[in-house]
């Protein structure tokens, strides 16, 4: 199972000045599920770039299971590490949904049969079905990010990156695809989510690693730094929804299921008789 | 004159069996804030592309019915005509920026308009400043990050001065304080342009009703590319809670939809905090 490490890395694209990314160091693990947070601009899909090869350290390492990624191919890190695009249009370019998926499988060694099976099961996972035979860049916006993800997850990499999965999302979609996230976690391969959903981020990830600026500010239990007022502030973020109900109330260890919160709720506030 | 008049209005993409749009019946007045929600795929992002004239003229298919945007017909009217008066922001900055500096990309629209240059000057400045990217507007857009890009785009629509202004999902790409200041930008932006008597209308497609919540006058709820609800902001999000379309309803409000009847609650509760303070001191007579 994957492991990934990250040693004093230093990032610098081409013609900046300025480096995108300062000193940073973090191990992450088989079945971890991590939030990579912060403002616009502190380095979060920088660093995720760095994560899977797409980008090589200016200085430092990201190794992936003790190797280098300098000595890594592209491909052969993305057999194990996915990444998923925040823009899902720079990841397209079959004509046709079920082509987008069988792209990966296909050079990766399944064989046109269990691509076929594969091909089957993600689309429905995703509800993208009816759109099989549909051109990829015709799908609506929350479409096109479902089919994103569902185009690497198929081939079922060890650790899985998405870059803002929630964006376009109705809510159906989001718990739709919480729930794809959570069985991968705990299938124990590892998730790891950028996104400036806060909500989401807690209700997937217990550790978050927080970014400003291009160094890191904070690692550890999403839960204790997302109670940090300070912290909160300092990166942008918003406290999750959750977790200022838990403050309010005095409660802990709620979920994001509205009917138990709620249910809860009238049962310890006595003057609310159901 | 009403900013947007569609009657009976029905789409069809070209080499799509389904139609995306169906029997649309929707005036916006003038000065309203619109929220137009629903489902993912539901056709809200195909009704803004009707606003602007971007269907039927860049987009083939079948357009029926009528739709009209501050009088002038989308069907006739030339896409750079309706430009004038409406200027949206798109989903995808990518799809917006394409020169090689922010000031280049904000100056391009008043520049085809041929306005002078100090003009131009004027409106790219106050362009600039209402996103807050200033510091910005010597960069190249490919150097920017996601959400700094939605900035500039942003800043190159409001350069054209619209009469309505279309947002489709602004805050998709920037962080929650990001948002939190432009939606308020936004609207100050209302408000300040509203005082001067530049009254200006402004549309919004978004799946974040949390943070727009307070500035709305209305709720347009989108399905399968019909029109389901359609009013007061509260009522619409409450009539969507109990038929249970799929919309981010603000988690808030989900509680309090749920609790409100059983706790005899009479307001609706704008934080947390205010919540908790009512369903633990203010609910006593109903239960």
């Amino acid at each position: 199972m994957v492991k990934i490490d990250v040693e004093n890395l230093y990032f610098r694209y081409p013609e900046a000045s300025d480096y995108a990314l300062r000193n940073i160091s973090f191990r992450i693990v088989e079945g971890e599920s991590v939030a990579i947070l912060g403002e616009n601009g502190a380095g979060k899909t920088t660093l995720a770039k760095n994560l899977n090869g797409l980008l090589k350290p200016t200085e430092g390492s990201v190794k992936i299971d003790g190797v280098d990624t300098r000595s890594l191919s592209v491909a052969r890190i993305a057999r194990k590490i996915g990444f998923v695009n925040h823009n899902p249009e720079h990841q397209f370019f079959s004509e046709k949904v079920e082509e987008e998926v069988r792209f990966g499988l296909r050079n990766f060694g399944f064989s046109e049969e269990a691509a076929d099976k594969t091909i089957r099961e993600i689309l429905s996972v995703f509800g993208l079905e009816e759109y099989r035979g549909k051109n990829p860049f015709q799908l609506s916006g929350g479409e096109k990010k479902r089919l994103a993800i569902a185009s690497i997850m198929a081939w079922r990499p060890e650790a899985l990156i998405v870059d803002e999965p929630t964006i376009g999302m109705d809510y159906a979609q989001k718990l739709n695809i919480r729930r794809v996230l959570r069985s991968i976690v705990s299938e124990g391969r590892c998730v790891i989510v950028i996104t400036h959903d806060v909500d989401f981020a807690a209700s997937i990830c217990e550790r978050a690693i927080i970014l400003s600026r291009g160094e890191v500010i904070g690692d550890g239990r999403l839960r204790d730094l997302l109670s940090d007022d300070r912290l909160v502030e300092k990166a942008s973020l918003r406290k999750p929804f959750l977790i200022e109900l838990e403050e309010e109330t005095g409660l802990n260890g709620l979920e994001e299921d509205f009917d138990t919160i709620s249910s809860i709720l009238m049962e310890v506030f006595q003057k609310c008789r159901s | 004159m009403a900013a947007v008049e569609l009657r009976k209005l029905c789409f069809r993409y070209a080499g799509s069996e389904k139609q995306a749009l169906t029997d649309i019946d929707l005036t916006i007045e003038e000065g309203e804030s619109v929220l137009i929600t629903g489902p993912s795929g539901c056709g809200k992002s195909t009704l803004v592309r009707v606003l602007m004239g971007l269907i039927p003229h860049s987009y083939p298919g079948e357009l029926e019915g009528e739709a009209y945007v501050f009088g002038m017909n989308v069907k006739n009217t030339p896409v750079s005509r309706i430009a004038t008066r409406c200027g949206m922001v798109f989903q995808n900055p990518d799809n917006q920026l394409f020169t090689f500096s922010v000031e280049d990309d904000v100056a391009f629209g008043p520049e085809n308009l041929a306005l002078p240059p100090d003009e131009i000057g004027r409106r790219v400045d106050e362009a600039l400043r209402l996103v807050g990217i200033e510091h910005l507007r010597h960069f190249s857009p490919n150097n920017l990050s996601g959400g700094e890009q939605q900035k500039a785009a942003i800043a190159s629509i409001l350069s054209m001065r619209p009469s309505l202004l279309i947002f489709d999902e602004p805050t998709s790409m920037l962080d929650p304080s990001s948002s939190a200041s432009l939606i308020q930008r936004i609207f100050e932006l209302k408000r300040s342009l509203d005082e001067t008597g530049r009254s200006i209308t402004v549309v919004i497609v978004e799946h974040r009703i949390d943070l727009l919540l307070k500035h709305l006058s209305r709720i347009i709820v989108v399905s399968e590319g019909r029109v389901i609800l359609d009013g007061d902001p509260l009522r619409v999000l409450e009539e969507s809670f109990r038929k249970r379309v799929p919309i981010n309803i603000p988690p808030l409000l989900q509680i309090y939809f749920r609790v409100k009847d059983k706790c005899g609650l009479k307001t609706t509760p704008a934080t947390v905090k205010e919540l908790v303070s009512m369903l633990g001191g203010g609910a006593s007579s109903n239960g």
